[in-house]
């Protein structure tokens, strides 16, 4: 059994069962029965859409296409396409107003989720085009956060402002406010600590940030992102709601899609809030940040490697 | 309300009749609910099949207790199979049984929390079991990561391997475990960086750490908050390093936590510990009877039916409840239920358990009521003659007045209590109405959303006696 044939036998097993899915892909053709639209209401749930939008999304392919003869690839494709029906409205890049200088961006999410990675990589991403990026180091709270977001200001070339430990967020902020105006900047990205949604005072922090900028500039922040894990499952949709109460997100970049997560629950998010996904993070270099395309992250759902590592 | 699981069987059974035993039918609509219950709290599509498979077994032909409903019996099931599956009642300690330096080696996701829970770790083995730890950091991945375990380690007063900068991970395991010989420590803790699961690279070099240091641990640390893909982290971490124990992070949020289940279930390893907060001392022991009321949305049931059974007096229980029932409560039954709330503890404390109850606990997060308040109604309905506390209506303002100055409160004061009796006596006739079962689908909100709309304070005492869920929760045992 085991040793070195039992081996062989079991990677040749594995390969040629690929092989044998890939060619049933292509070549096997099915009706589009019951158990073909299970099948994939399970492959749907299992990429994080939920057990409701799952439902209804197979029941609109079920009205649509009940009946026809078709391959594995073909229905994955079809599938894919009904799925980037609901996210194409939510693709909206994001687009600083040149008007404002700066353009106020603050950063928000729970803690791990890819604030200050984001931050570094939107820096890196604009200052390419030629804006001129400043950013604020507002975590203040967790260990060695600032000096984290140094080290992305010297990857990517764009001034930090921070404070010693322990300062008010929203003060630190505010002074970041000023001295970008001060320098001119086009763009000025505000990082802060995460924290948990159901946190009511950590949310108030968040809350007085914005009353505190506002004395400055009373159109600041213009921009809010919440920044998305895509192994998140259906706590995300709590997550976005109490934020979006709290503090008026205005759009979402969904992070660490390189990984085997699907980041599903983007479905029910597009659904339940069409907030704007501006952008989805595909690694932890600077440069792994594009923009949320509604297809290839629809593919990427039903079963196709989208982003490749290198 | 409605999405607890309890709830949802609830409805199934409803509909159909009364029998002795459960029927396949019966099983099959109610494992429906489960699969979605589950599925919905993020536990995994293969784990949440292999579970409904068990349940299936164990329900079928299973006899239905006569005091419980067929909705109740699988509830009851489905608990115990989760319960079990989750490591049974009790937690694991860490294993640190090997020679010293004792090696701990933490794995896991880009942002699970593995440093902070380096740090918390680190804390409690320094501070309950003063053992001499060195944290090292491992990861020369993410900017500044070293010097954030540096940092804690310096807050949790435990040393941290000097930062070299240019070495790779695992000649700083090398010089960690060389560390932890030559100085004498106890246990050496190796945060490592996050990594995916589908990252040959970086698997193959956390596989190298393993074999370099021959950890006695290696902790895969998990955010609570995962959803689907947690069957691929949980194997292929475990494929690659061979897990002995979770760590489950931010429990302190409010997700379901269905991935404890996927991990435990795909790795064979207990979870060991749960993060619940970003101090460092925001660690907790696992209780795997917590995580399934969490999971199923059922509210720690068996936790809330100790408390009942240790402080509550069954007979008494049984008097009210008839007495309710029949319509038949009045300011004396009140102040005893007074009194038997009191004995359990806090007001907070004990919605926290109640199914369902999550949300009204969360308005009462910042109202601070204490039970204190309780005492002082039991001492209002004390003052009051006997004919008074059989038919409270006969009190008018100088009975009133009367009764205040004898319980030394104020009008006011009677008269949110008695406003609290007239509510509860409206609750309790809707519920004579509404039927146990009605009660059961509905929930107890169905009653407390409108009989609790006057001046009594939310959650108070008023909104307990209606929905007698002691009653209720005794029947689980
Ligand atoms: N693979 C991958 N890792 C990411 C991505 N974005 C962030 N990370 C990693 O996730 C971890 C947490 O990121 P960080 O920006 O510190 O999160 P914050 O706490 O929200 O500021 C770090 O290890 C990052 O390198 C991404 O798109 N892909
Ligand atoms: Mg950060």
């Amino acid at each position: 059994m085991s040793g070195f044939f039992g081996r062989l036998r079991d990677g040749l097993q594995r390969s040629t069962q690929k092989l044998g899915d890939g060619l049933a892909h292509v070549f096997v053709r099915r009706p589009l029965d019951d158990s073909v639209l299970d099948e994939l209401e399970e492959l749907l749930i299992g990429a994080d859409l939920g057990t409701a939008v799952a439902s209804r999304v197979i029941e609109r392919f079920r009205s649509t296409r009940w009946g026809a003869e078709v391959t594995h690839a073909e229905i994955r494709a079809a599938l894919a396409e009904e799925v980037s029906r609901v996210l194409a409205p939510v693709a909206v890049p994001f687009s600083p107003d040149p008007a404002k200088r700066p353009h106020v961006v603050l950063v928000v999410g729970v803690n791990g989720s890819g604030k200050t990675t984001t931050i570094g990589k939107m820096a890196l991403s604009f200052g390419n085009v030629g804006r001129k990026v400043m950013m604020v180091a507002g975590d203040t709270f967790r260990a060695a956060a600032v000096e984290q977001l140094q080290v992305w200001g010297e990857r990517v070339g764009a001034p930090v402002i921070s404070g010693p430990p322990n300062t008010d967020a929203a003060g630190l902020a505010y002074k970041g406010l000023e001295d970008a105006q001060k320098a001119g900047a086009d763009l000025l990205l505000i990082d802060t600590a995460g924290r948990l949604h159901n946190k009511a005072a950590l949310m108030e922090e968040l809350a007085k940030i914005i009353r505190v900028l506002r004395k400055f500039d009373p159109s600041a922040p213009h921009s809010v992102l919440l920044v998305l894990d895509a192994t998140t499952g259906q706590n995300a949709v709590e997550q976005v709601r109490v934020f979006k109460e709290m503090v008026d997100v205005t759009g979402l970049v969904v992070t660490k899609l390189d990984g085997s997560a699907r980041g599903g629950v983007v479905v029910a998010l597009a659904e339940t809030y069409g907030l704007p996904v501006h952008a989805v993070g595909v690694g932890e270099k600077a440069e792994d940040l594009r923009a949320f395309d509604a297809g290839e992250f629809a593919r990427g759902l039903v079963g196709e490697t989208v982003y490749e590592r290198p | 309300m409605f999405d607890s699981l309890s709830g949802r069987l609830t409805g199934v059974f409803d509909r159909l009749r009364q029998r002795g035993t459960l029927g396949e039918a019966d099983v099959t609509e109610a494992l429906r609910e489960v699969r979605l219950a589950m599925l919905d709290a993020d536990v995994a599509l293969p784990v949440v099949k292999d579970f409904t498979a068990k349940v299936r077994e164990r329900a079928l032909g299973a006899e239905v207790l006569s005091a419980i409903s067929p909705g109740q019996q699988v509830a009851k099931i489905v608990n115990d199979v989760l319960v079990e599956q989750l490591g049974g009642a009790g937690a694991v300690p860490l294993n640190l049984a090997a020679t010293a330096p004792v090696p701990v080696l933490m794995v896991g996701l880009q942002g699970s929390g593995k440093t902070t829970t380096s740090g918390k770790i680190a804390l409690r083995l320094a501070s309950r079991e003063r053992k001499k730890v060195l944290l090292a950091s491992l990861d020369t991945q993410r900017p500044a990561a070293q010097l954030q375990l540096a940092q804690l380690a310096e807050r949790a007063k435990v040393a941290s391997l000097p930062i070299v900068a240019g070495q790779t991970p695992t000649q700083i395991a090398e010089r960690a475990m060389e560390t932890g010989r030559r100085e004498g420590y106890d246990v050496v803790i190796l945060d490592t960086a996050g990594r995916l699961s589908i990252d040959a690279a970086l698997m193959d070099e956390v596989r190298a750490i393993r074999d370099i240091t021959r950890p006695a641990e290696t902790l895969l640390v998990v955010d609570a908050m995962t959803g689907q893909d947690a069957v691929q982290t949980a194997r292929a971490f475990n494929e690659a390093v061979g897990v002995t124990g979770i760590v489950m992070t931010r429990m302190d949020g409010d997700s379901r936590g269905g991935a404890a289940l996927s991990m435990r279930q795909v790795t064979g390893a207990p979870i060991k510990l749960t993060g619940s907060g970003e101090k460092l001392e925001a660690l907790e022991e696992f209780h795997p009877e917590r995580i399934a009321g969490r999971i199923l949305g059922l509210g720690d049931i068996a936790g809330l039916v100790e408390k009942a059974s240790e402080h509550f007096d069954e007979e008494e229980a049984e008097k009210l409840a008839s007495k309710m029932m029949r319509g038949k409560f009045d300011l004396d039954d009140y102040a005893t239920q007074l009194r038997q709330i009191g004995k359990m503890g806090s007001i907070d404390n004990i919605l926290g358990m109640l199914p369902g109850m999550g949300k009204v606990r969360e308005q009462l997060a910042g109202a601070n009521i204490d039970t204190s308040i309780l005492k002082r109604q039991a001492a209002i309905i004390s003052s009051m003659t006997k004919a008074e506390r059989k038919t409270p209506d006969i009190i008018k303002a100088s009975r009133k007045k009367r009764i205040a100055a004898g319980s030394g409160s104020t009008v006011q004061e009677v008269n949110k209590l008695l406003k609290q009796f007239d509510d509860m006596s409206t609750m309790m006739k809707r519920m004579n109405k509404l039927g146990t079962k009605g009660l059961m689908r509905q929930g107890l909100g169905a009653l407390m959303s409108k009989g609790m709309g006057g001046g009594a304070p939310p959650g108070g005492p008023g909104g307990f006696g209606g929905g007698n869920p002691f009653g209720g929760g005794r029947k689980f045992r």
